[in-house]
This record gives structure tokens, sequence and C-alpha cells, in this order.
């Protein structure tokens, strides 16, 4: 069916809040915590602190999307990540140069996505098995690694500013009698700038072919509200140390996946192959090849995001990302990936990894204790996707 | 008590933006099997959907009178209850379950609060005899045939004492024999005074077995004929508001046929996992600018055939043959090779494995042929709406924009989805497996102009269908195959429906 009127401007902007109800979660919880910490939760420092704890999740969460859309699963990657890590910090200890380090985490890493996706894809183990048979083994494979020291500890300090560090302090701009990181400032500018240009030129191109660009209301709110987004974090973020690496990681590789899905071939061969395999196949999709560049995706990313927890924590543990897993295919729910395949957007997943993460850091900082943690999470995770499934009209059983 | 026992009065509804129906009125007489036809997007369906619940009461307006009381509906077991059973296209049998048990799913029969087995078996058995279908009930639904299976959704209706039996298209996915079983079946229902309401796009099969026929166009009702009055012309006009002079399109004069493109020899394929041969050493050849059609019955083999060429086997393993294209030897490994070689097929299932239903007419337009608009490794979106707009206008694909997603098509546009597909792909080589199944009469003939336009530009098209007439209709030459061989060829000008289906059936002419 046809929907109605749309072109009003009271319904574009209600058409927004509607598919935007994570942000407005997001909205609730950093209400709710700044009131139950006094106050504590939206301060530069913790903010800052925040957005690199998201960092690691939010590199699984992306890739997990791609996993997602193409109706598979990938339960392996939380000891996967671990054990990465584990790798990264074995190198350095033997003095392997950091780049260097990082080549050869990531590549490993892709290495035993390609090695999941081939059982999965040309052996035909559902996924499932495969990656929950991969949880085990990695959880394995990291113990072997860590098992003579317990923990290998990272002495290299150049490697821990990868997820510890921020972009130079080059100048200082004063804005209302405040001190902000300059090149932050600018940055965020030059995304803010980004963000409505790229708005307006598809908005340009859908009318250049007279299809429905959606409301003049419903457009501007989008574009002030991402603006105002962007705005405030890099003001909350340049106001103490600045844009940190982490930023820069998780918007850089966001900014990968977001064009491979949007812009290229194979973009479309993976929401077409999520949406309807069989008529992907007889569209001359290669699926099996498709399946299997999902998951050394999937690889490398735990490869990233196992360098960016060793080098955030400073050390390898044999427990290190425990639950990962879970974390990210919350995050990729809560950004709305649809269940049963074929939907998904990265970024939306990336703002789902943040509102975990919003709701980890929150907990400890009020210092509710860890079980309560584990169960708030559960209990937030579905609220936040049954509205997200009623707002979307994707009920389970329809 | 009135003269009817079913009477729907100024039902209007409306979707948002949409009014599926506008003030209609339908009124059927007791023991009567009344057809409803109307093309895609007409409202039959919607009208069968307030009628039995699915679209609740107090969402219509109007007013739904079962023997003389008004009914209010709020979900199909409510209407249920009144009596009224609805069959839908789409069977709703679970596959895994047992005929007996897929019969009274729901209504479960107990003793003691367990499962009553045997009771259950043996009054499946006598619902099973009551639809003529001689199966043993405790077989999964999912080995008996599509035919068999419409049987068992009948025999599930009569289980729950329904005196008003509503069918929406019971032969669109049947052969000609299963179909002509189905029709002896509902008349001897009717017989028994069970009410029939039957929608239909087979007009033949209306004018054979309806009392009463009722055309809607656009959400409105048209006309109500009786039998003494109908005739397939008559029906189509109503139905599109215009007479069409031939559903099949002619050819231009100029068009001439070229040589030959596509050839396959001696081409058999093995079921590997029942062990049976499929296709059964078949030759054939179609030529440039030629469309030939593959007619038979159902599981004759035609499907197949075509997707054993294509390279999708998934079971089947080829035992001998060979294919030239263009005079090259080929075998394809994989749809992507065969495309990439220019051959393409078009499933008969849309749905299930032809379009992306999520996305838009644009992605699945450019599905098949993403190369067309890549550029530097990124697809040019430009050139991407700039195509997919004029060939949406070009084969009058009826949506407000390419931006729609194909599933809030009708079945005539979304089949046209298919075709833009396939034209955007510019094969050489084109199987159509059943065009036009299940979609109007009016979309029809826009498809036929569409496939004429294509071996025009000098594509071949191979035709599988199981409509005799639009075989006969629309091929130059004609191959009819039975369990897995052909048995014959014919030319499209001398074909008639009798020797295909003599050849079809395997039948000595008498």
């Amino acid at each position: 069916m046809q929907e109605g009127k749309k072109n009003g401007f009271l319904s574009g902007v209600k058409n927004v809040t509607k598919n935007y109800a994570m942000y407005i979660a997001l909205a609730l919880i950093f209400i709710m915590f700044q009131i139950w910490s006094g106050g504590r939760f939206l301060t530069p420092r913790n903010i800052t602190n925040l957005v690199n704890q998201t960092g690691y999740i939010a590199v699984l969460a992306v890739a997990m999307t791609l996993v997602l859309i193409i109706c598979q699963i990938d339960l392996s990657i939380g000891f996967l990540t671990g054990f990465l890590g584990a790798v990264a910090a074995r190198l350095l200890l033997l003095n392997v140069p950091i780049p260097l380090t990082i080549l050869i985490v990531i590549l490993f890493g892709a290495a035993l996505g390609l090695l999941q996706g081939f059982i999965i894809g040309k052996i035909g183990v559902p996924a499932f098995v495969t990656t929950l048979a991969g949880e085990f083994a990695f959880r394995g494979l990291l113990q072997l690694i860590t098992q003579d020291k317990g923990t290998i500890n990272v002495t290299n300090e150049a490697f821990k500013e990868i997820s510890q560090g921020f972009l130079p302090d080059l100048f200082k701009i004063n804005l209302f009698g405040t001190e902000f990181h300059g090149l932050s400032l600018i940055i965020g500018a030059i995304a803010v700038a980004i963000v409505i240009l790229s708005g307006l030129r598809k908005r340009n191109e859908l009318k250049k072919y007279n299809l429905d660009p959606g409301s003049i209301g419903g457009f501007i709110t989008k574009m002030a509200f991402f603006s105002a987004l962007i705005v405030s974090l890099v003001l909350l973020l340049a106001s103490f140390n600045g844009i940190s690496w982490t930023v820069i990681i998780v918007v850089a590789v966001t900014a990968v996946y977001h064009f491979v899905l949007n812009k290229t071939k194979i973009g479309r061969h993976i929401y077409g192959m999520g949406g309807n395999l069989e008529a992907a196949k007889l569209s001359g999709v290669n699926t099996k090849l498709v399946l299997i560049g999902v998951f050394i995706s999937m690889g490398a990313m735990a490869g990233l995001s196992g360098i960016m927890i060793t080098s955030r924590m400073g050390c390898a543990q044999p427990t290190t990302g425990a639950g990962f897993e879970l974390d990210a295919i919350a995050a990729c729910y809560i950004g709305g990936v649809s269940t049963s395949g074929g939907v998904g957007r990265v970024l939306n997943s990336v703002v789902g990894a943040f509102v975990i993460m919003s709701l980890v850091n929150g907990l400890n900082l009020v210092g509710v204790g860890i079980s309560y943690q584990y169960l708030i999470k559960g209990i937030i995770f579905i609220i936040a996707v049954a509205i997200d499934v009623r707002s979307r009209g994707r009920k389970a059983l329809g | 008590m009135s003269e009817y026992i079913l009477e729907m009065r100024g039902i209007t509804k409306t979707f948002p933006g949409v009014k599926a129906l506008d003030n209609v009125n339908f009124s059927v007489r007791p023991g009567e099997i009344h057809c409803l036809v109307g093309e895609n997007g007409a409202g039959k369906s919607t009208l069968m959907k307030v009628l039995s619940g699915i679209h609740e009461y107090g969402t219509y307006e109007g007013d739904i009178i079962l023997d003389g009381e008004v009914m209010k509906f709020h979900n199909i077991r409510g209407s249920e209850k009144a009596g009224i059973a609805i069959i839908n296209q789409e069977l709703a049998l679970i596959p895994e379950l047992s005929v007996a048990e897929n019969i009274f799913f729901g209504r479960e029969i107990l003793k003691n609060k367990l499962m009553d087995w045997n009771e259950t078996n043996a009054r499946a058995v006598k619902y099973l005899n009551m639809v003529r279908l001689n199966v043993n009930p405790q077989l999964p639904v999912k080995e008996l045939r599509v035919g068999s299976q419409q049987l068992v959704e009948i025999a599930k209706a009569l289980s729950k004492d329904a005196r008003l039996l509503i069918l929406d298209e019971p032969t669109s996915s049947l052969n000609e024999e299963d179909s002509e079983n189905l029709l002896n079946l509902l008349r001897e229902l009717k017989e028994k005074g069970v009410t029939i309401i039957m929608i239909s796009h087979r007009l033949k099969e209306v004018v054979e077995i309806g009392d009463t026929v009722t055309v809607l166009r656009d959400g409105t009702t048209v006309c109500s004929m009786d039998r003494s009055e109908v005739t397939e012309q008559k029906i189509i006009k109503n139905m599109v508001g215009r007479e069409i002079g031939s559903i099949y399109p002619k050819r231009s004069e100029s068009h001439e046929i070229g040589d030959v493109r596509f050839e396959v020899e001696h081409w058999s394929a093995r079921d590997v996992k029942r062990n049976r041969e499929m296709v059964k050493d078949v030759s054939f050849y179609v030529r440039k600018g030629e469309i030939i059609g593959f007619a038979g019955l159902m599981g004759a083999g035609r499907t197949e055939l075509a997707l054993s060429l294509f390279g999708n086997t998934p079971g089947y393993k080829i035992t001998s043959g060979e294919i030239r294209l263009e005079g090259e030897t080929v075998r394809f490994k994989s749809p992507k090779a065969a495309i990439e070689k220019g051959v393409a097929y078009a499933t008969e299932d849309r749905k299930r494995n032809g379009l992306v239903l999520l996305q838009d007419v644009k992605f699945n337009t450019t599905f098949a042929n993403l190369n067309r608009l890549i550029r530097g490794g990124i697809i040019n979106e430009s050139k991407e709406n700039n195509e997919a707009t004029k060939l949406k206008d070009d084969i009058k694909i009826k949506t407000p924009s390419i931006h729609q997603a194909a599933r809030n098509l009708s079945g005539g546009n979304q089949q046209k989805t298919v075709l833009a597909k396939w034209i955007f792909a510019t094969p050489k080589v084109l199987i159509l497996d059943e065009p036009t199944r299940g979609i109007d009469v009016g979309s029809k003939h826009e498809i036929y102009t569409l496939m004429n336009k294509m071996v025009e530009e000098g594509m071949s098209i191979i035709m599988i269908s199981s409509e005799l007439l639009e075989i006969i209709g629309m091929s130059d030459r004609i191959y009819v195959m039975h369990e897995g061989r052909i048995t014959g060829e014919l030319s499209g000008k001398e074909a008639t429906e009798e020797g295909i289906m003599r050849l079809a059936t395997n039948t000595e002419e008498n």
C-alpha cells in the first residue's frame, strides 16, 4: 500500500522520530544517569571515557551488521577478539614493530574468518554451530597463549596510544571563555559540513529524477539533529583531551563499511542475498563467496578490536573478550538490524554499541554491582528492541 | 429467509492513501458456485479478507449479512464459527506435519487430554474420502503434490463444517488434469449443499463452473452475471473496461527469425537424492529472435531442465548432454556463469526466488547486472535512477516511484519487475518459467507485448508454461514434454490444445 500524504511538515517530523527510536532511548539513558549520578555522567572526562570504551565493541558491531544482514551469526568473535589481542601482546613482546603487529593480527583474524566462512559456506555447517565451535576453540587458544604468564603486559607506550591517546594538541580555540582542543573543533566542523552537504546532494539527486525526496520538514529535522549530535559530542570531547584515536578508527571503519554497503556491487549482493537468498543466486550472485567475504571481514575486525582492547587495557588476559559477541550482536539489534536479515545500517549499529556502553559506563559510575548490571542490561536491551520492532512494524510473529 | 445466504452491502475499505474497496455489493445464493473475477488490485482478495474477518469488524464500512443476520467478525476464528472457511492461494499447511495433523490442526482430537491418534487418523480418512483423495493420513504433507495439498486444505475446511467455502485462485498452481479434478470436486460439494466462492484468473474455468460471476474493477462491483449470459469475452470486457481484440499481440510483420543460437543435445539430468532421471535425453534449439514454448503437465521435468541448463543444480547430476551457445560448447557451473555468458532464467515463483521483496523496484531491476552501472568500482546512482525509471515507464510498472518496495506491488507489477531485471541484464537467451502465473488479463497482455518486443530486439526466449492457450498464442515452435522426455515438436501456427494435450499425456490419437 502507498503511504498517505507524507509531505506535511509535521508528518515529516513524526516520521523522523519514528526512525530514530534508538536515539530517544539514548537520550533517556543519558538523562537517567545524569540525574542518578548527581551530574557526574555528562562530564567531558566521562564522555571521553565512554567513547573510548565503545570503540572496540563498535568495530565488532560494524562487521557483525553484515553477518546479520545475510542471515548468519558469529558467536566466536568474543574469544577470537581476546585471542587476537593476546597475539598482538605476544608479538610486541618479541619486539615486532607496531605496524607489522597490526597487519599480522588483522590478517590472522581474516584467515580465521576465512576458515569459519569456508566451513559454513562450502562444507555447509550452520553458522550458529560453526562459530559456537569457534568460540570454544578460540577460548582454548587464548588460554594457551596466556598460560605461562597469566597476563601479558604491554610495555610499548606507543601501542597504548592507539586506544588511550588523542589527536595532537596543536592549538587551543577559546569559545565562551572555555579552552577547546583546536584540531578537534575543526574536524567537528568539517564533519557537520560533510553531513549537510551529502544530505543536500542526495536530495537534489532524487529531485532530478522526480523521485519523492521526503518532506522538507523531515529533512531539516534530520540535518539539525545530526549536526547537533556531532557538535555537542565534539564540544564535550574538545573541552577535555580532544578527539581520541579510537574515534578516528571507528569513524574510518564505519565510513568504509557504509561506503561498501551502499555504493558497491558487493554491498548490493549482501543486501540482496539477505533479503532473498534464492533470488540472489538466480540473479548471478556468488552467494558462497559473499558469505566467506563477510566472515573474513568479521575476523579482520575482531583483529582490530583485539588490538584496541589490548592497547586500552595495556595487557592481554585469559578472560578478555568474554561476552563481546553478545554486546556486538545486541548493538546491531538495537541499531535496527532485522532479525530475519536483509536490513541493517552500520552507522546505526555503532550508535547501538554506544547505547550499550552508555549503560555499562553509567551503571559503573553510580556503583551498581556487576550482577545487577547484567540484569539491567538485559531489561534495557529487550525494551529497546521492543520499541524498535513496534515502531517499524516488524513483529516476530507478524 | 432471504434469497441470499450471504450479502455484503456497501463495503468500503480504506488503506492509508488508497481506497481498496468502494461501496461494494456482493450477494451469494445458497448452494451456488459464485466466481469472483477482476484484475490484480481490483479488490477481490481484500473483499474476501473482510468477509473472513482478517480485516476485522470496524476497520471497514458496510454490512456483512449471513442468513439474514449482521455479522461482526473480529478474526478468522469468528468467521469459521459462522461456517465460513477460506483457502488462500498460498496454502496454509505445515509441510512437516502429517495430513491428519494438518486437517485437525488447532482442533486436535483428545482423549484424556492426550492426542487420540487413532480417532484423528480415522476421521481424517472420512474427510479425505469426501475430497476423493486416497492417501495415507499419516504421510507428511510435504510428500504430496500441490494438487493433493489443495485437496487436504479443502478436507480441512470441510472438517470445520464449513457451509461457505472461499477459494482464492485454487487452480493457479495446478496442471490441467488436477484443475479438472478440483472443479469436479467443487461441483460435487455444491450438490451436497456447500456454497462456494471462487476467485480465479482462468476465465475458461469460470465460464465452465460459475453459476454466477461477479466482476470487480478498481474496488467497485462492475456487474454480476448469470450462467446463461456469461462468456469469456464479456468477462474480459468488464474486467478491463475495454475489448481486447486478442490477448496475444501480433509481432511486427518485418520481424525475422535468425540463426540457431542456443542448442541442447541429449541432455539428461538425474535427481541424486531420489535416484530418478528427471530429464531424459532432451534435444532442442532456439533461434535468434524466436520464442519457443515448453508445454507439459506439472512434473514433466520442464523446470528441472531449465534449472539444470542454467547451472543451478543442487541435488541434480547432469549425466549426459551438450549445450552450444552460438556454436561454442558451454557448460555452466553456476547461475552466475550462465548469466555472464548471456543465458538467464526468470523463475516461476517470483516471491520465493524471483525478487528481493524487502528492496525497492530499482534495486531489483538492476540486481542481475550491476556491472552496467559500475565505474571505478562504484555504482553510479544517477545512472541507476535514470535507467530504472526509464525501464519502469517503458514497461508500465504501476508504482508511484522506483523506490517502492517490491512487496507493495501487485502480482502483475511484481512480474513486470522480474522482467525489468532481465531486460536490464540483456541476456541473449531468456528462459521464462510460467511468466504469467496468477496475474490478471491486462497485465498478461502487457507482458506478452513485452516478450514480443524483446525478441524483436534479437533476444531468444524459451517459455515454460502450463497454460496451453498462452503456449499456442505466443510460441513460434512448441516442444511438449512428458515424464522428462520431449514427446513432440509442433509449430505454433498448427498447434491445437488437443494436440498438445495428447503429447503431454503421451496418449495415442484415437
